[in-house]
């Protein structure tokens, strides 16, 4: 876990896998979605969630953290398991 | 002095009315009587140095500009209605393409652009005494400016005839009315109202750029206003002001917008002695129709009626409208025609059929590309107005890597619902709310709580 955030609304500290997680969580939940339980290794196209999550998601996490690794990345391979993901952000945030 | 002798002129109009004795226009900071108006000019000698001239009419003031266009109107060969917030860089623009050789200003004093015009003539809300004189009035053409997609404006062309073409005297308008509207009375909804108040044997109470909501509010009811207009959006911001309390009047009126069911119901329900009307047009287009059962949307039977005054008819789910009171066409060559070559103008309003009933879904160019599924942000607008927490709201694009682009919401929430610790809950609710009425991809992916939404000076809500 490298960095730290805090979570709007809440006043609390999450690591970027556990706020990443709760986003998950959350759109499958307003989607009406079957999430997978989230392992590393979880591939992202087996989440349960649909490509409408994955863009709520990735907006709301540029809000929360203030970076779209997916915009602003350049010959990087686009993450494919939940673990991708998570360094995905990761890295972008600690840049 | 010249006086127009065509009886087809707003001065004639003015003139002709029996009784003008208690008629008033009431600006924000003086007022005229229109029985003033038979022996005296606002312009004064000015009026002669104008006769055949194409007029800037870029006064800051609603009631001298309303002042000159009666004046003006069968005198000038051309006037264009100048609103207030025109940016000075597109004045230029306007002065070329208008062939402006005159500019009638209040006493305000000359904008920079004065000297690049040449004749620049003050009007004056004191109104001098005039000799009467009889002239050959001259056709004049009305100009309205509305924002063209490419940023500078388009330039209108109506004249009185195509103005007044919506206006029937009698019925609702026979008694004295005093009407107002939020509107500038230099767009098309406003001047509308102008012409019902001056043509129907009313008294207008004009409203002004910089004025408060509440301080119009308080102004129109001192002053008893019965018939009063607005878009969606200056009702919302009207109704959110203590001071809508104060008035009280017979006859509400949207257009502009979508009113949308959350609207017509609050101002049912606001204004239970009232009418609520909602009426279709365009400046381009011009009035196309008033529903007044309260209910959103329109009649499906109102298209494709033959021979009746207003056609309209749906292609490619926009709606398309010809009637007598459609614009002349552009001024400026650049632009596509105004009417396609039947005489049809085509909106851009989207329409679509459910049941015996249409409904306006939104504009053609406002489409957010969800994945490849299309999203009108109005529709989506539509059911966040129902929330009964939820004052206003606008719906835009955000760009998206992953579908290219997601719906999300910006809203104003009622006075009371001040969320801190709550906000992340009301979210979710907002959302679940939407998630019952709307299919996923046009549920906003994201909402901000903001403390207002900026509205144009065409009373639309800002989109972009």
């Amino acid at each position: 876990m490298t960095d730290l955030s805090s979570t709007p609304g809440t006043g609390k500290f999450m690591s970027i896998d556990a706020l990443i997680t709760a986003q998950f969580e959350q759109v499958a939940q307003e989607q009406n979605k079957t999430l997978a339980a989230l392992q590393p290794e979880t591939m992202l196209i087996e989440s349960g969630l649909d490509s409408l999550c994955m863009a709520i998601i990735v907006a709301r996490l540029e809000d929360m953290l203030g970076v779209d690794p997916f915009t602003a990345a350049e010959d990087v391979d686009f993450p494919v398991t939940f673990g991708d993901f998570v360094k995905f952000y990761e890295n972008a945030a600690t840049k | 002095m010249r006086r127009p002798s065509s009886p087809g002129s707003l001065w004639h109009a003015v003139a002709a009315a029996a009784d003008r004795s208690r008629r008033s226009l009431w600006g924000a900071e003086a007022s005229v009587e229109l029985a003033e108006l038979s022996e005296r000019s606002s312009l004064g000698d000015g009026r002669d140095a104008l006769c055949g001239r194409s007029v800037l009419l870029a006064t800051v003031d609603q009631l001298i500009a309303t002042l000159a266009l009666i004046e003006l109107d069968g005198v000038a060969r051309r006037i264009v209605l100048c609103p207030p917030d025109l940016p000075p860089e597109h004045i230029d623009f306007v002065i070329a393409v208008a062939e402006i050789d005159a500019c009638v200003v209040d006493r305000a004093g000359p904008p920079a652009h004065a000297e690049r015009v040449g004749c620049v003539i003050a009007c004056y809300p004191e109104t001098r005494p005039a000799a009467l004189a009889t002239g050959d009035g001259v056709p004049t053409e009305w100009v309205l400016l509305t924002s063209g997609t490419t940023g500078l404006p388009k330039l209108v062309a109506h004249n009185f005839a195509t103005l007044t073409a919506p206006i029937q005297l009698g019925g609702p308008l026979a008694q004295p009315a005093v009407w107002s509207t939020f509107y500038d009375i230099r767009r098309y909804g406003g001047l509308q109202i102008l012409l019902r108040a001056l043509l129907g044997g009313g008294s207008m109470v004009l409203s002004s750029t910089h004025e408060p909501v509440g301080e119009f509010l308080c102004r129109a009811a001192r002053h008893g206003i019965t018939h009063v207009s607005g878009t969606p959006s200056h009702w919302r911001r009207a109704l959110m002001s203590p001071a809508a309390r104060h008035i009280d009047p017979r006859y509400v009126r949207l257009s502009g917008e979508i009113a949308d069911q959350a609207i017509l119901d609050r101002l049912t329900a606001f204004f239970p002695r009232a009418g609520i009307a909602h009426a279709f047009a365009s400046t381009e287009a011009g009035v196309a129709f008033e529903v007044g059962d309260g209910r959103a949307g329109f009649p499906a039977q109102l298209i494709g009626q033959p021979g009746a005054v207003v056609e309209m008819k749906v292609v490619e789910g926009s709606l398309r409208i010809r009637s007598p009171r459609t614009a002349l066409g552009y001024l400026g060559g650049d632009d596509a025609p105004l009417a396609a070559p039947d005489g049809f103008v085509d909106t851009g309003d989207m329409v679509e059929q459910r049941g015996e009933r249409c409904f306006f879904v939104g504009r053609m160019g406002g489409i957010i590309n969800v994945g490849g599924q299309k999203v009108h942000p109005e529709e989506v607008e539509a059911v966040i107005n129902t929330h009964p927490s939820v004052d206003m709201v606008v719906v835009r694009s955000r760009r998206s890597p992953i579908t290219g682009a997601i719906a999300v919401a910006d809203v104003v929430l009622k006075d009371g619902f001040r969320p801190d610790a709550d906000a992340e809950m009301l979210k979710r609710d907002i959302v679940a709310f939407c998630r019952r009425a709307l299919p996923a991809h046009k549920v906003p992916g994201v909402i901000r709580f903001v403390p207002s939404l900026d509205v144009t000076g065409a009373g639309k809500l800002a989109r972009r």
